[in-house]
Protein backbone atom coordinates (compact mmCIF):
# COMPACT_ATOMS: atom_id res chain seq x y z
CA UNK A 1 0.00 0.00 0.00
CA UNK A 2 1.54 3.26 -0.98
CA UNK A 3 1.60 5.64 1.39
CA UNK A 4 1.03 8.45 -0.36
CA UNK A 5 -1.50 9.61 -2.76
CA UNK A 6 -0.40 10.54 -6.62
CA UNK A 7 -3.31 12.17 -7.52
CA UNK A 8 -4.09 15.49 -4.91
CA UNK A 9 -6.73 18.14 -4.68
CA UNK A 10 -4.96 21.52 -4.83
CA UNK A 11 -6.56 24.29 -2.23
CA UNK A 12 -4.84 26.71 -0.07
CA UNK A 13 -7.26 26.64 2.32
CA UNK A 14 -9.61 23.78 2.36
CA UNK A 15 -6.78 21.03 4.09
CA UNK A 16 -7.06 23.59 6.96
CA UNK A 17 -10.49 24.26 7.33
CA UNK A 18 -10.83 20.69 7.05
CA UNK A 19 -8.37 19.80 9.82
CA UNK A 20 -9.76 22.71 12.19
CA UNK A 21 -12.12 20.77 13.67
CA UNK A 22 -9.81 17.66 15.48
CA UNK A 23 -7.28 20.34 15.64
CA UNK A 24 -8.97 22.44 17.98
CA UNK A 25 -10.29 20.10 20.24
CA UNK A 26 -6.59 17.88 20.40
CA UNK A 27 -5.06 21.26 21.03
CA UNK A 28 -7.75 22.78 23.52
CA UNK A 29 -8.56 18.96 25.61
CA UNK A 30 -5.50 17.34 25.33
CA UNK A 31 -2.23 18.94 24.49
CA UNK A 32 -3.19 22.10 26.91
CA UNK A 33 -4.42 20.16 30.24
CA UNK A 34 -1.14 17.45 29.08
CA UNK A 35 1.49 20.48 29.34
CA UNK A 36 -0.32 21.83 32.37
CA UNK A 37 -0.02 18.23 33.97
CA UNK A 38 3.94 17.93 33.37
CA UNK A 39 3.77 21.99 34.43
CA UNK A 40 1.94 20.96 37.59
CA UNK A 41 3.94 17.74 38.53
CA UNK A 42 6.60 20.39 39.20
CA UNK A 43 5.11 22.28 40.75
CA UNK A 44 3.18 22.97 45.09
CA UNK A 45 0.25 25.20 45.32
CA UNK A 46 -2.44 25.05 48.40
CA UNK A 47 -6.01 23.31 47.25
CA UNK A 48 -6.92 27.18 47.02
CA UNK A 49 -4.71 27.64 44.23
CA UNK A 50 -3.55 30.74 45.62
CA UNK A 51 0.21 30.61 45.53
CA UNK A 52 2.28 28.45 43.28
CA UNK A 53 6.17 26.81 43.66
CA UNK A 54 8.32 25.73 41.53
CA UNK A 55 9.79 22.79 43.35
CA UNK A 56 11.48 21.31 40.48
CA UNK A 57 11.47 16.91 40.89
CA UNK A 58 10.84 17.19 44.32
CA UNK A 59 6.87 15.92 43.75
CA UNK A 60 8.60 12.75 41.92
CA UNK A 61 11.09 11.98 44.52
CA UNK A 62 7.70 12.01 47.51
CA UNK A 63 6.33 10.11 45.48
CA UNK A 64 9.12 7.63 45.93
CA UNK A 65 9.48 8.00 48.99
CA UNK A 66 5.53 6.97 49.81
CA UNK A 67 5.09 3.60 50.91
CA UNK A 68 1.53 4.40 49.84
CA UNK A 69 2.02 4.80 46.37
CA UNK A 70 5.08 1.97 46.04
CA UNK A 71 1.95 -0.33 47.62
CA UNK A 72 -0.37 0.89 45.12
CA UNK A 73 1.84 0.59 42.42
CA UNK A 74 2.30 -3.08 43.37
CA UNK A 75 -1.12 -3.34 43.81
CA UNK A 76 -1.70 -2.50 40.09
CA UNK A 77 0.87 -5.08 39.25
CA UNK A 78 -0.57 -7.62 40.81
CA UNK A 79 -4.17 -6.95 39.69
CA UNK A 80 -3.27 -6.64 35.97
CA UNK A 81 -1.20 -9.73 35.87
CA UNK A 82 -3.68 -11.51 37.76
CA UNK A 83 -6.32 -10.03 34.72
CA UNK A 84 -4.11 -10.61 31.92
CA UNK A 85 -3.53 -14.24 33.06
CA UNK A 86 -7.33 -15.47 33.97
CA UNK A 87 -8.78 -13.39 31.21
CA UNK A 88 -6.24 -14.90 28.69
CA UNK A 89 -6.13 -18.45 29.61
CA UNK A 90 -10.10 -18.68 30.13
CA UNK A 91 -10.88 -16.84 26.72
CA UNK A 92 -8.22 -19.29 24.99
CA UNK A 93 -9.51 -22.68 26.45
CA UNK A 94 -12.94 -21.31 25.48
CA UNK A 95 -11.84 -20.17 21.82
CA UNK A 96 -9.98 -23.63 21.16
CA UNK A 97 -13.18 -25.67 22.18
CA UNK A 98 -15.56 -23.21 20.13
CA UNK A 99 -12.84 -23.63 16.78
CA UNK A 100 -14.04 -27.25 17.42
CA UNK A 101 -17.66 -27.42 17.47
CA UNK A 102 -19.21 -28.00 14.22
CA UNK A 103 -22.92 -26.87 14.88
CA UNK A 104 -23.47 -23.74 16.99
CA UNK A 105 -20.30 -20.89 16.95
CA UNK A 106 -22.71 -18.02 15.99
CA UNK A 107 -24.85 -19.24 19.05
CA UNK A 108 -22.01 -19.81 21.30
CA UNK A 109 -20.41 -16.43 20.14
CA UNK A 110 -23.58 -14.64 20.33
CA UNK A 111 -24.15 -15.54 23.77
CA UNK A 112 -19.96 -14.79 24.78
CA UNK A 113 -19.71 -11.38 23.33
CA UNK A 114 -21.94 -9.40 24.49
CA UNK A 115 -20.36 -8.69 28.31
CA UNK A 116 -18.01 -6.41 25.91
CA UNK A 117 -21.00 -4.00 26.08
CA UNK A 118 -21.16 -3.43 30.08
CA UNK A 119 -20.07 -0.86 31.45
CA UNK A 120 -16.90 -1.07 33.85
CA UNK A 121 -18.84 0.05 36.65
CA UNK A 122 -21.93 -1.44 36.08
CA UNK A 123 -20.03 -4.62 35.73
CA UNK A 124 -18.55 -3.55 39.60
CA UNK A 125 -21.72 -3.20 40.74
CA UNK A 126 -23.48 -6.43 39.50
CA UNK A 127 -20.09 -8.40 41.11
CA UNK A 128 -20.81 -5.98 44.18
CA UNK A 129 -24.36 -7.04 44.67
CA UNK A 130 -23.19 -10.86 44.18
CA UNK A 131 -20.68 -11.23 46.55
CA UNK A 132 -22.24 -8.93 48.93
CA UNK A 133 -21.24 -10.16 52.68
CA UNK A 134 -25.26 -9.75 53.86
CA UNK A 135 -27.47 -10.15 50.90
CA UNK A 136 -24.97 -11.54 48.25
CA UNK A 137 -26.12 -14.83 46.48
CA UNK A 138 -22.95 -16.05 46.08
CA UNK A 139 -21.15 -15.37 49.32
CA UNK A 140 -24.02 -17.25 50.50
CA UNK A 141 -23.29 -20.40 48.57
CA UNK A 142 -19.30 -19.56 49.86
CA UNK A 143 -20.99 -19.24 53.63
CA UNK A 144 -22.97 -22.74 53.08
CA UNK A 145 -19.55 -24.40 52.26
CA UNK A 146 -18.06 -23.19 55.36
CA UNK A 147 -16.15 -19.94 53.26
CA UNK A 148 -16.55 -16.88 54.95
CA UNK A 149 -16.51 -14.23 52.06
CA UNK A 150 -16.24 -10.59 53.13
CA UNK A 151 -14.27 -7.85 50.88
CA UNK A 152 -15.35 -5.14 52.82
CA UNK A 153 -12.76 -6.60 55.43
CA UNK A 154 -10.47 -9.09 53.70
CA UNK A 155 -8.38 -6.62 51.18
CA UNK A 156 -7.29 -10.29 49.37
CA UNK A 157 -10.97 -11.13 48.93
CA UNK A 158 -11.54 -7.38 47.52
CA UNK A 159 -8.89 -7.88 45.25
CA UNK A 160 -10.38 -11.16 44.49
CA UNK A 161 -13.29 -9.75 43.35
CA UNK A 162 -12.52 -6.61 41.33
CA UNK A 163 -10.13 -9.16 39.31
CA UNK A 164 -13.59 -11.84 38.89
CA UNK A 165 -15.31 -8.41 37.02
CA UNK A 166 -13.01 -7.57 34.93
CA UNK A 167 -12.33 -10.74 33.81
CA UNK A 168 -15.35 -11.32 33.18
CA UNK A 169 -16.12 -7.68 31.37
CA UNK A 170 -12.74 -8.39 28.97
CA UNK A 171 -13.17 -12.86 28.25
CA UNK A 172 -15.75 -11.47 25.22
CA UNK A 173 -13.16 -8.95 23.81
CA UNK A 174 -9.84 -11.97 24.29
CA UNK A 175 -12.61 -14.39 23.18
CA UNK A 176 -13.42 -12.52 19.67
CA UNK A 177 -9.29 -12.37 18.93
CA UNK A 178 -8.44 -15.75 19.89
CA UNK A 179 -11.23 -16.79 17.58
CA UNK A 180 -10.09 -14.93 14.77
CA UNK A 181 -6.36 -16.01 15.11
CA UNK A 182 -7.28 -19.59 15.16
CA UNK A 183 -9.22 -19.40 12.27
CA UNK A 184 -6.15 -17.64 10.56
CA UNK A 185 -4.23 -20.94 10.77
CA UNK A 186 -4.43 -22.91 7.70
CA UNK A 187 -6.37 -26.14 8.13
CA UNK A 188 -3.55 -27.71 5.79
CA UNK A 189 -1.30 -27.70 8.75
CA UNK A 190 -3.72 -29.26 11.41
CA UNK A 191 -4.67 -32.14 9.14
CA UNK A 192 -0.93 -33.06 8.06
CA UNK A 193 -0.42 -33.21 11.87
CA UNK A 194 -3.54 -35.58 12.39
CA UNK A 195 -2.20 -38.00 9.07
CA UNK A 196 1.37 -37.95 11.52
CA UNK A 197 -0.47 -39.03 14.01
CA UNK A 198 -0.42 -36.60 16.56
CA UNK A 199 -4.00 -36.11 19.03
CA UNK A 200 -5.45 -32.51 19.51
CA UNK A 201 -3.61 -31.82 22.93
CA UNK A 202 -0.45 -32.59 20.62
CA UNK A 203 -1.34 -30.24 17.82
CA UNK A 204 -2.54 -27.85 20.29
CA UNK A 205 0.73 -27.35 21.76
CA UNK A 206 2.89 -27.78 18.54
CA UNK A 207 1.14 -25.95 16.41
CA UNK A 208 -1.88 -23.81 17.45
CA UNK A 209 -0.38 -22.44 20.46
CA UNK A 210 3.10 -21.08 19.21
CA UNK A 211 1.43 -20.09 16.11
CA UNK A 212 -1.17 -17.89 18.21
CA UNK A 213 2.09 -16.23 19.97
CA UNK A 214 1.28 -12.99 18.04
CA UNK A 215 -2.43 -12.79 19.19
CA UNK A 216 -1.35 -13.56 22.86
CA UNK A 217 1.43 -11.21 22.98
CA UNK A 218 -0.94 -8.63 21.60
CA UNK A 219 -3.79 -9.33 24.28
CA UNK A 220 -1.83 -9.56 26.86
CA UNK A 221 -0.19 -5.64 25.94
CA UNK A 222 -4.22 -4.75 25.70
CA UNK A 223 -5.14 -6.95 28.73
CA UNK A 224 -2.57 -5.01 30.71
CA UNK A 225 -3.46 -1.51 29.19
CA UNK A 226 -7.14 -2.31 30.31
CA UNK A 227 -6.35 -2.87 33.94
CA UNK A 228 -4.20 0.07 34.43
CA UNK A 229 -6.56 2.47 32.73
CA UNK A 230 -9.95 0.85 32.01
CA UNK A 231 -11.01 -0.28 35.40
CA UNK A 232 -11.51 2.64 37.58
CA UNK A 233 -15.41 2.19 37.22
CA UNK A 234 -15.30 -1.43 38.45
CA UNK A 235 -12.76 -0.49 41.20
CA UNK A 236 -14.67 2.63 42.40
CA UNK A 237 -18.06 0.60 41.82
CA UNK A 238 -17.09 -2.50 43.80
CA UNK A 239 -14.68 -1.22 46.50
CA UNK A 240 -13.75 2.27 46.26
CA UNK A 241 -10.05 1.07 46.71
CA UNK A 242 -10.88 -0.35 49.91
CA UNK A 243 -10.69 -2.23 52.68
CA UNK A 244 -8.25 0.87 53.40
CA UNK A 245 -6.32 1.01 50.50
CA UNK A 246 -5.82 -2.61 49.12
CA UNK A 247 -7.31 -1.92 46.27
CA UNK A 248 -6.26 1.46 45.14
CA UNK A 249 -5.12 0.81 41.99
CA UNK A 250 -3.01 3.61 40.30
CA UNK A 251 -5.79 5.05 38.12
CA UNK A 252 -7.83 5.40 41.69
CA UNK A 253 -5.34 7.09 43.47
CA UNK A 254 -4.59 9.64 41.09
CA UNK A 255 -8.10 10.38 41.20
CA UNK A 256 -8.44 9.94 44.72
CA UNK A 257 -5.21 12.20 45.07
CA UNK A 258 -6.47 14.83 42.98
CA UNK A 259 -10.12 15.39 43.36
CA UNK A 260 -10.45 14.44 47.42
CA UNK A 261 -7.14 14.96 48.77
CA UNK A 262 -6.52 17.78 46.47
CA UNK A 263 -2.65 17.15 46.50
CA UNK A 264 -2.68 18.61 43.13
CA UNK A 265 1.00 18.73 42.41
CA UNK A 266 1.30 15.12 43.71
CA UNK A 267 -1.61 13.85 41.87
CA UNK A 268 0.27 15.68 38.22
CA UNK A 269 3.80 13.89 39.31
CA UNK A 270 1.29 10.94 39.19
CA UNK A 271 0.04 11.21 36.37
CA UNK A 272 2.96 12.15 34.57
CA UNK A 273 4.13 8.66 35.79
CA UNK A 274 1.07 7.08 33.93
CA UNK A 275 1.92 9.11 31.22
CA UNK A 276 5.78 7.48 30.71
CA UNK A 277 3.41 3.88 31.20
CA UNK A 278 0.96 4.63 28.13
CA UNK A 279 3.67 5.71 26.12
CA UNK A 280 5.81 2.42 26.66
CA UNK A 281 2.59 0.57 26.60
CA UNK A 282 1.57 1.91 23.24
CA UNK A 283 5.38 1.77 21.68
CA UNK A 284 5.17 -2.59 22.80
CA UNK A 285 1.80 -2.93 21.20
CA UNK A 286 3.12 -0.98 17.87
CA UNK A 287 6.08 -3.24 17.61
CA UNK A 288 3.67 -6.12 17.87
CA UNK A 289 1.79 -4.69 14.80
CA UNK A 290 5.29 -4.12 12.88
CA UNK A 291 6.16 -8.14 13.52
CA UNK A 292 2.75 -8.97 12.91
CA UNK A 293 3.07 -7.50 8.86
CA UNK A 294 6.44 -9.24 8.71
CA UNK A 295 5.09 -12.47 9.88
CA UNK B 1 -12.81 -31.05 12.00
CA UNK B 2 -10.07 -33.39 11.10
CA UNK B 3 -11.18 -36.00 13.26
CA UNK B 4 -14.38 -37.74 14.55
CA UNK B 5 -13.94 -38.04 18.32
CA UNK B 6 -17.73 -37.43 19.71
CA UNK B 7 -16.39 -37.50 23.43
CA UNK B 8 -14.25 -34.26 22.51
CA UNK B 9 -16.81 -32.87 20.71
CA UNK B 10 -19.28 -33.80 23.75
CA UNK B 11 -16.58 -32.28 25.71
CA UNK B 12 -16.41 -29.09 23.68
CA UNK B 13 -19.91 -28.54 23.89
CA UNK B 14 -19.69 -28.84 27.68
CA UNK B 15 -17.36 -26.59 28.24
CA UNK B 16 -18.85 -23.49 25.58
CA UNK B 17 -22.15 -24.22 27.28
CA UNK B 18 -20.73 -23.71 31.37
CA UNK B 19 -18.61 -20.62 29.63
CA UNK B 20 -22.03 -19.31 28.11
CA UNK B 21 -23.63 -19.92 31.88
CA UNK B 22 -20.88 -18.53 33.97
CA UNK B 23 -20.93 -15.52 31.38
CA UNK B 24 -24.75 -14.98 31.64
CA UNK B 25 -24.91 -15.89 35.80
CA UNK B 26 -24.17 -12.12 37.02
CA UNK B 27 -27.26 -11.37 34.47
CA UNK B 28 -29.40 -13.25 35.11
CA UNK B 29 -29.23 -12.76 39.03
CA UNK B 30 -29.27 -8.78 38.07
CA UNK B 31 -32.58 -9.79 35.94
CA UNK B 32 -34.52 -11.53 38.88
CA UNK B 33 -33.07 -9.04 41.56
CA UNK B 34 -34.93 -6.39 39.13
CA UNK B 35 -38.28 -8.24 39.38
CA UNK B 36 -38.54 -8.43 43.28
CA UNK B 37 -39.49 -6.07 45.92
CA UNK B 38 -36.73 -4.63 47.73
CA UNK B 39 -37.57 -6.53 51.28
CA UNK B 40 -37.37 -10.06 48.96
CA UNK B 41 -34.04 -9.19 48.01
CA UNK B 42 -32.21 -8.21 51.06
CA UNK B 43 -33.66 -11.98 52.65
CA UNK B 44 -30.98 -14.56 52.66
CA UNK B 45 -30.85 -16.32 50.49
CA UNK B 46 -32.90 -13.78 47.84
CA UNK B 47 -34.98 -15.44 45.20
CA UNK B 48 -33.42 -17.36 42.72
CA UNK B 49 -36.88 -17.15 40.10
CA UNK B 50 -37.86 -13.82 38.57
CA UNK B 51 -40.96 -12.45 40.71
CA UNK B 52 -43.91 -10.54 39.94
CA UNK B 53 -42.57 -6.75 40.56
CA UNK B 54 -40.91 -6.65 37.65
CA UNK B 55 -43.16 -3.77 36.09
CA UNK B 56 -43.54 -1.72 38.90
CA UNK B 57 -39.69 -1.34 39.61
CA UNK B 58 -38.71 -0.63 35.94
CA UNK B 59 -41.78 2.52 36.37
CA UNK B 60 -40.57 3.65 39.69
CA UNK B 61 -36.78 3.64 38.24
CA UNK B 62 -37.42 5.05 35.13
CA UNK B 63 -40.13 7.68 36.59
CA UNK B 64 -37.79 7.97 39.70
CA UNK B 65 -38.89 9.72 43.10
CA UNK B 66 -38.54 5.97 44.65
CA UNK B 67 -37.77 5.43 48.16
CA UNK B 68 -34.01 4.76 48.87
CA UNK B 69 -30.96 6.38 50.73
CA UNK B 70 -29.22 7.01 47.78
CA UNK B 71 -29.80 9.49 44.59
CA UNK B 72 -33.93 8.90 43.46
CA UNK B 73 -33.70 10.84 40.08
CA UNK B 74 -35.36 9.59 37.10
CA UNK B 75 -33.50 7.03 35.11
CA UNK B 76 -35.72 7.85 32.08
CA UNK B 77 -34.02 11.38 32.02
CA UNK B 78 -30.57 9.49 32.49
CA UNK B 79 -30.87 7.60 29.70
CA UNK B 80 -31.82 10.41 27.47
CA UNK B 81 -28.55 11.83 28.86
CA UNK B 82 -26.77 8.82 27.89
CA UNK B 83 -27.95 8.48 24.43
CA UNK B 84 -27.54 12.18 23.70
CA UNK B 85 -23.90 11.77 25.27
CA UNK B 86 -23.21 8.45 23.19
CA UNK B 87 -24.46 9.68 19.60
CA UNK B 88 -22.72 13.10 19.63
CA UNK B 89 -19.48 11.41 20.87
CA UNK B 90 -19.69 8.35 18.26
CA UNK B 91 -20.80 10.54 15.27
CA UNK B 92 -18.39 13.44 16.45
CA UNK B 93 -15.79 11.36 16.28
CA UNK B 94 -16.41 9.83 12.80
CA UNK B 95 -17.16 13.28 11.66
CA UNK B 96 -14.11 14.68 12.61
CA UNK B 97 -11.69 11.91 11.41
CA UNK B 98 -13.54 11.35 7.73
CA UNK B 99 -12.56 15.43 7.70
CA UNK B 100 -9.25 15.23 9.02
CA UNK B 101 -8.52 11.65 7.21
CA UNK B 102 -9.63 13.80 4.34
CA UNK B 103 -7.36 16.76 4.49
CA UNK B 104 -4.26 14.41 5.16
CA UNK B 105 -4.46 11.80 2.15
CA UNK B 106 -5.96 13.97 -0.20
CA UNK B 107 -4.21 17.08 -0.30
CA UNK B 108 -0.47 18.66 0.08
CA UNK B 109 0.11 21.44 2.33
CA UNK B 110 2.56 22.36 5.22
CA UNK B 111 2.92 20.35 8.68
CA UNK B 112 0.50 18.03 7.02
CA UNK B 113 2.86 14.84 8.76
CA UNK B 114 2.75 16.90 11.64
CA UNK B 115 -0.84 16.88 12.17
CA UNK B 116 -1.28 13.54 10.78
CA UNK B 117 1.47 12.69 14.44
CA UNK B 118 -0.50 14.82 16.30
CA UNK B 119 -3.55 13.33 16.31
CA UNK B 120 -1.66 9.96 16.48
CA UNK B 121 -0.02 10.73 19.87
CA UNK B 122 -3.35 11.12 21.59
CA UNK B 123 -4.00 7.68 21.91
CA UNK B 124 -1.52 7.74 24.19
CA UNK B 125 -2.64 10.76 26.14
CA UNK B 126 -6.03 9.35 28.36
CA UNK B 127 -8.35 11.31 30.39
CA UNK B 128 -6.69 9.16 33.22
CA UNK B 129 -3.48 10.60 32.64
CA UNK B 130 -4.08 14.76 32.39
CA UNK B 131 -7.73 14.35 34.78
CA UNK B 132 -7.32 17.40 36.47
CA UNK B 133 -6.12 20.12 34.12
CA UNK B 134 -8.72 18.65 31.65
CA UNK B 135 -11.33 19.35 34.26
CA UNK B 136 -9.75 22.36 34.47
CA UNK B 137 -10.56 24.07 31.15
CA UNK B 138 -13.81 22.45 30.77
CA UNK B 139 -14.59 24.36 34.30
CA UNK B 140 -13.02 27.83 32.93
CA UNK B 141 -14.96 26.84 29.85
CA UNK B 142 -18.09 27.27 31.70
CA UNK B 143 -18.85 23.75 30.35
CA UNK B 144 -19.38 21.55 33.49
CA UNK B 145 -22.95 19.85 33.71
CA UNK B 146 -23.57 20.41 29.90
CA UNK B 147 -23.76 18.01 26.72
CA UNK B 148 -21.08 20.15 25.57
CA UNK B 149 -18.52 19.20 28.39
CA UNK B 150 -19.68 15.84 28.58
CA UNK B 151 -18.86 15.07 24.61
CA UNK B 152 -16.66 17.52 23.11
CA UNK B 153 -13.58 17.00 25.09
CA UNK B 154 -13.80 12.98 24.33
CA UNK B 155 -14.49 13.53 20.61
CA UNK B 156 -11.09 13.36 18.99
CA UNK B 157 -10.15 10.31 18.07
CA UNK B 158 -6.52 8.66 16.44
CA UNK B 159 -8.28 5.61 15.77
CA UNK B 160 -10.90 6.47 13.73
CA UNK B 161 -8.51 9.37 11.97
CA UNK B 162 -5.99 6.18 11.31
CA UNK B 163 -8.18 3.77 10.43
CA UNK B 164 -10.05 6.37 7.63
CA UNK B 165 -6.22 7.21 6.07
CA UNK B 166 -5.68 3.85 6.01
CA UNK B 167 -8.71 2.96 4.29
CA UNK B 168 -8.47 6.13 2.04
CA UNK B 169 -5.28 5.20 0.68
CA UNK B 170 -6.54 1.84 -0.68
CA UNK B 171 -9.00 3.73 -2.68
CA UNK B 172 -7.96 3.73 -6.13
CA UNK B 173 -6.55 7.08 -7.80
CA UNK B 174 -8.31 6.65 -10.96
CA UNK B 175 -11.53 7.38 -9.09
CA UNK B 176 -10.07 10.74 -8.48
CA UNK B 177 -9.29 11.71 -11.57
CA UNK B 178 -12.74 10.04 -13.24
CA UNK B 179 -14.38 12.81 -10.74
CA UNK B 180 -12.05 15.94 -12.12
CA UNK B 181 -12.78 14.58 -15.17
CA UNK B 182 -16.52 15.05 -14.40
CA UNK B 183 -15.68 18.54 -13.06
CA UNK B 184 -16.78 17.74 -9.47
CA UNK B 185 -14.23 19.50 -6.74
CA UNK B 186 -12.82 17.96 -3.54
CA UNK B 187 -15.78 18.69 -1.32
CA UNK B 188 -18.15 16.71 -4.05
CA UNK B 189 -16.00 14.36 -4.25
CA UNK B 190 -15.47 13.81 -0.59
CA UNK B 191 -19.53 13.49 0.10
CA UNK B 192 -20.65 11.51 -3.16
CA UNK B 193 -17.44 9.11 -3.36
CA UNK B 194 -15.29 9.20 -0.60
CA UNK B 195 -18.08 8.78 2.34
CA UNK B 196 -20.61 6.08 0.66
CA UNK B 197 -17.53 4.12 0.09
CA UNK B 198 -16.35 4.56 3.56
CA UNK B 199 -19.89 2.71 5.05
CA UNK B 200 -18.59 -0.06 6.54
CA UNK B 201 -15.51 1.45 8.61
CA UNK B 202 -18.56 3.75 9.35
CA UNK B 203 -20.72 1.28 10.53
CA UNK B 204 -18.02 -0.44 12.11
CA UNK B 205 -16.70 2.45 14.39
CA UNK B 206 -20.11 3.37 15.28
CA UNK B 207 -20.47 -0.13 17.31
CA UNK B 208 -17.12 0.60 19.04
CA UNK B 209 -17.55 4.27 19.74
CA UNK B 210 -21.22 3.67 20.70
CA UNK B 211 -20.13 1.65 23.64
CA UNK B 212 -17.14 3.93 24.28
CA UNK B 213 -19.49 6.69 24.68
CA UNK B 214 -22.49 4.92 26.48
CA UNK B 215 -20.18 3.42 29.05
CA UNK B 216 -17.90 6.80 30.08
CA UNK B 217 -17.61 6.49 33.44
CA UNK B 218 -14.47 8.58 34.63
CA UNK B 219 -15.30 11.68 32.79
CA UNK B 220 -19.25 12.26 34.04
CA UNK B 221 -18.43 11.84 37.30
CA UNK B 222 -16.11 14.88 37.34
CA UNK B 223 -17.92 16.96 35.00
CA UNK B 224 -20.96 16.44 36.03
CA UNK B 225 -22.64 17.34 39.64
CA UNK B 226 -26.35 17.92 38.96
CA UNK B 227 -28.95 15.10 38.82
CA UNK B 228 -30.17 16.22 35.50
CA UNK B 229 -26.76 15.65 33.96
CA UNK B 230 -26.09 12.13 34.99
CA UNK B 231 -25.60 9.52 32.58
CA UNK B 232 -27.03 6.09 33.73
CA UNK B 233 -24.00 4.49 34.75
CA UNK B 234 -23.55 7.74 36.97
CA UNK B 235 -26.70 7.24 38.39
CA UNK B 236 -26.08 3.53 39.16
CA UNK B 237 -23.19 4.10 41.41
CA UNK B 238 -25.02 7.43 42.91
CA UNK B 239 -27.92 5.04 44.42
CA UNK B 240 -25.65 2.81 45.96
CA UNK B 241 -25.15 4.88 48.71
CA UNK B 242 -25.99 3.35 52.32
CA UNK B 243 -25.64 -0.46 53.95
CA UNK B 244 -26.65 -2.86 52.20
CA UNK B 245 -30.15 -3.23 53.70
CA UNK B 246 -30.67 0.69 53.13
CA UNK B 247 -30.22 0.24 49.38
CA UNK B 248 -33.37 -0.51 46.95
CA UNK B 249 -31.02 -3.56 45.41
CA UNK B 250 -34.20 -3.66 42.96
CA UNK B 251 -34.29 -0.63 41.66
CA UNK B 252 -30.40 -0.77 41.38
CA UNK B 253 -30.76 -3.77 39.80
CA UNK B 254 -33.70 -2.34 37.35
CA UNK B 255 -31.07 0.54 36.06
CA UNK B 256 -28.54 -1.88 35.86
CA UNK B 257 -30.69 -4.11 33.26
CA UNK B 258 -31.61 -0.40 31.77
CA UNK B 259 -28.26 0.78 31.40
CA UNK B 260 -27.30 -2.59 29.40
CA UNK B 261 -29.96 -3.13 26.85
CA UNK B 262 -28.91 -0.01 24.57
CA UNK B 263 -24.97 -1.48 24.08
CA UNK B 264 -26.06 -4.91 24.18
CA UNK B 265 -28.28 -4.39 21.70
CA UNK B 266 -26.09 -2.65 19.30
CA UNK B 267 -23.34 -5.07 19.66
CA UNK B 268 -26.01 -8.53 18.86
CA UNK B 269 -27.41 -6.27 16.37
CA UNK B 270 -24.56 -5.07 14.55
CA UNK B 271 -22.40 -8.51 15.35
CA UNK B 272 -20.49 -8.35 11.85
CA UNK B 273 -19.58 -4.71 11.60
CA UNK B 274 -18.72 -5.35 15.96
CA UNK B 275 -16.32 -7.47 15.05
CA UNK B 276 -14.60 -6.06 12.11
CA UNK B 277 -14.40 -2.76 14.13
CA UNK B 278 -12.75 -4.31 16.98
CA UNK B 279 -9.91 -5.86 14.86
CA UNK B 280 -9.40 -2.61 12.67
CA UNK B 281 -9.41 -0.18 15.23
CA UNK B 282 -6.95 -2.20 16.67
CA UNK B 283 -4.29 -2.91 13.73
Amino acid sequence: MAAEKRVVFRSAWLPWALLAPQAAVIAVFFYWPAAQTVLQSMQQSDAFGTSVEWIGLQNFANLWDDPTYLASFSTTAIFSILVAGFGITLSLLLAVFADRVVRGTTFYRTLLIWPYAVAPAVAGVLWLFMFSPSIGVVAYALRMVGFEWNHLLNGTQAMALIVMAAVWKQLSYNFLFFVAGLQSIPKSLIEAAAIDGAGPWRRFWTIQFPLLSPTTFFLLVINVVFAFFDTFGIVDAATSGGPGKDTSILVYKVYYDGFKALDLGGSAAQSVVLMVLVVTLTVLQFRFVEKKVNY
Amino acid sequence: MVERRPALGLLAHAVLILGVVVVALPIYITFVASTHTAEEIVQVPMPMLPGGHGLDNYTTALLGGGPGAGSTAAVGRMMFVSLVTALVITFGKIAISLLSAFAIVYFRFRFRMFFFWAIFVTLMLPVEVRILPTYKVVADLGMLNSFTGLTVPLIASATATFLFRQFFLTVPDELVEAARVDGAGPMRFFIDVLVPLSATSIAALFVIQFIYGWNQYLWPLLVTTQESMYPVVIGIKRMIAGGDSQNQWNLVMATAMLAMIPPALVVILMQKWFVKGLVDTEK
